[in-house]
């Protein structure tokens, strides 16, 4: 596979949604970014274990780490970085091929495709709140540290 | 003297709401909107307020004193502009920036302003997006026009339909199945190959995204009615595309 154009392929797509979303303008790069380094992991980890939950898990992790950073560099909620990021995880072809054999006839076929787009949603789901919760605990970890230095607690 | 603390409280209430219903109605997570509100209400003194928010309405209880107030939310679609823009004003009135009455005023021109970009704007970012993902997913480049022009017009039927009627499943399916519709003329006339990549890349710009990661952020962070209603939503709106692509491929 083709690196560099997969990352720019992946940026321009999630930047493009940051336009559809109607993102503030000085955020566009950013929300691409987000998307690229998504995407880019969640295919990484997908060539080297064949695995797509696992990749989108990866993929969903790395998407909220880097939303969450930006979204502390630019002082602005990281829901504003993180959907953008989300959309090239979400399972289209998996729900697109369930849907395809439903309407050919095909149902076993049908629920093995559809209970993997379930397994990939969740992936991502745990994926993002796995990454927020980290964050949330290494943040806490440092502002309380900050405060230690300071002298600012109670004890 | 009380009169004065009274009319000020009511100012207080209505910029809360409105904060809440703004966030509300471009997209913001549930639990994002009760924290802002809340964190208003403590820097105005209102330390024993309580709100509870979910995607139709937004209620807020001040105090022991004051009596509790409501708000409808009628119209929701994805405006992070406007959620970044209430975020910000919200902070400076935390942090005392703003009085009260500017953080109001500020906050009815955001309500008054339309952010939007144009709709030409938003339409050929929906192609763009949609040729990256055809060539994402393994499509050919010598077929990149065709979901660059298919994204686009479904992207843009669906908004259409959206302005003219408000039902949104209706929108995505008629979008879903135009989708379907010209993807199957464009493969079946010889000019493009591969259906199903074609397919996929098209409707990507109609994938509910927002909603997806706003239901499961609200329900990991325990806002079961809100979580669950925008999950149904979410629902809603997949099963449409679903069905407007599965009508197309039966034939």
């Amino acid at each position: 596979m083709n690196w560099p154009l997969e990352a720019f392929l992946s940026f321009l797509a999630a930047g493009a949604f940051g336009v559809i979303f109607n993102a503030p303008r000085r955020t566009l790069v950013s929300c691409g970014l987000v998307g690229m380094s998504g995407w880019l992991i969640y295919r990484a980890f997908f060539l080297a274990f064949d695995d797509s939950v696992q990749a989108s898990f990866a993929g969903a992790f790395a998407v909220s780490i880097v939303a969450h950073l930006l979204a502390k560099k630019f002082r602005m909620p990281m829901i504003i970085f993180s959907i953008a990021g989300i959309i090239p995880l979400v399972p289209g072809s998996k729900a697109y091929n369930a849907m395809r054999n439903i309407v050919e006839n095909n149902h076993l076929e049908a629920i093995a495709f559809a209970s993997e787009a379930l397994m990939i949603s969740g992936a991502v789901a745990m994926g993002l709140v796995f990454a927020e919760v980290l964050m949330q605990l290494y943040f806490k970890r440092q502002a309380r540290r900050i405060q230690r230095k300071m002298g600012l607690t109670q004890e | 003297m009380a009169q004065i603390g009274e009319t000020r409280r009511e100012l207080a209430l209505d910029c809360f709401l409105l904060a809440g219903r703004i966030m509300m109605e471009s997209g913001a997570e549930t639990y994002r909107v009760e924290d802002t509100m809340i964190r208003m209400a403590v820097s105005q003194n209102m330390v024993n307020s309580h709100c509870f928010v979910t995607p139709t309405g937004i209620m807020f209880s001040p105090s022991e004193e004051l009596a509790t107030r409501f708000v409808r939310i009628n119209n929701r679609s994805t405006d992070l502009e406007r959620v970044a823009l209430i975020n910000s004003v919200s902070r400076k009135l935390v942090s005392g920036e703003y009085t009260l009455q500017q953080a109001y005023d500020e906050m009815m021109i955001i309500d008054q302003t339309n952010y939007r970009t144009s709709v030409w704007v938003q339409t050929l970012a929906a192609s763009v997006a949609s040729a990256c993902f055809f060539i994402l997913l393994g499509g050919s480049w010598s077929n990149i026009p065709f979901p660059f022009v298919i994204g686009g017009i479904g992207f843009i039927i669906v908004e259409t339909i959206l302005i003219e009627t408000r039902v949104k499943i209706f929108a995505e399916f008629i979008g879903a199945f135009v989708i379907g519709i010209l993807a199957s003329i464009a493969v079946y006339t010889g000019i493009a190959t591969n259906l199903d990549t074609l397919i996929i890349g098209s409707i990507m710009p109609l994938v509910p995204g927002l909603l997806i990661t706003n239901a499961v952020r609200d329900l990991m962070a325990g806002y079961f009615v809100s979580g669950l209603s925008k999950g149904a939503e979410a629902f809603l709106t997949a099963f449409a595309i679903g069905a407007g692509i599965a009508v197309v491929l039966s034939f």
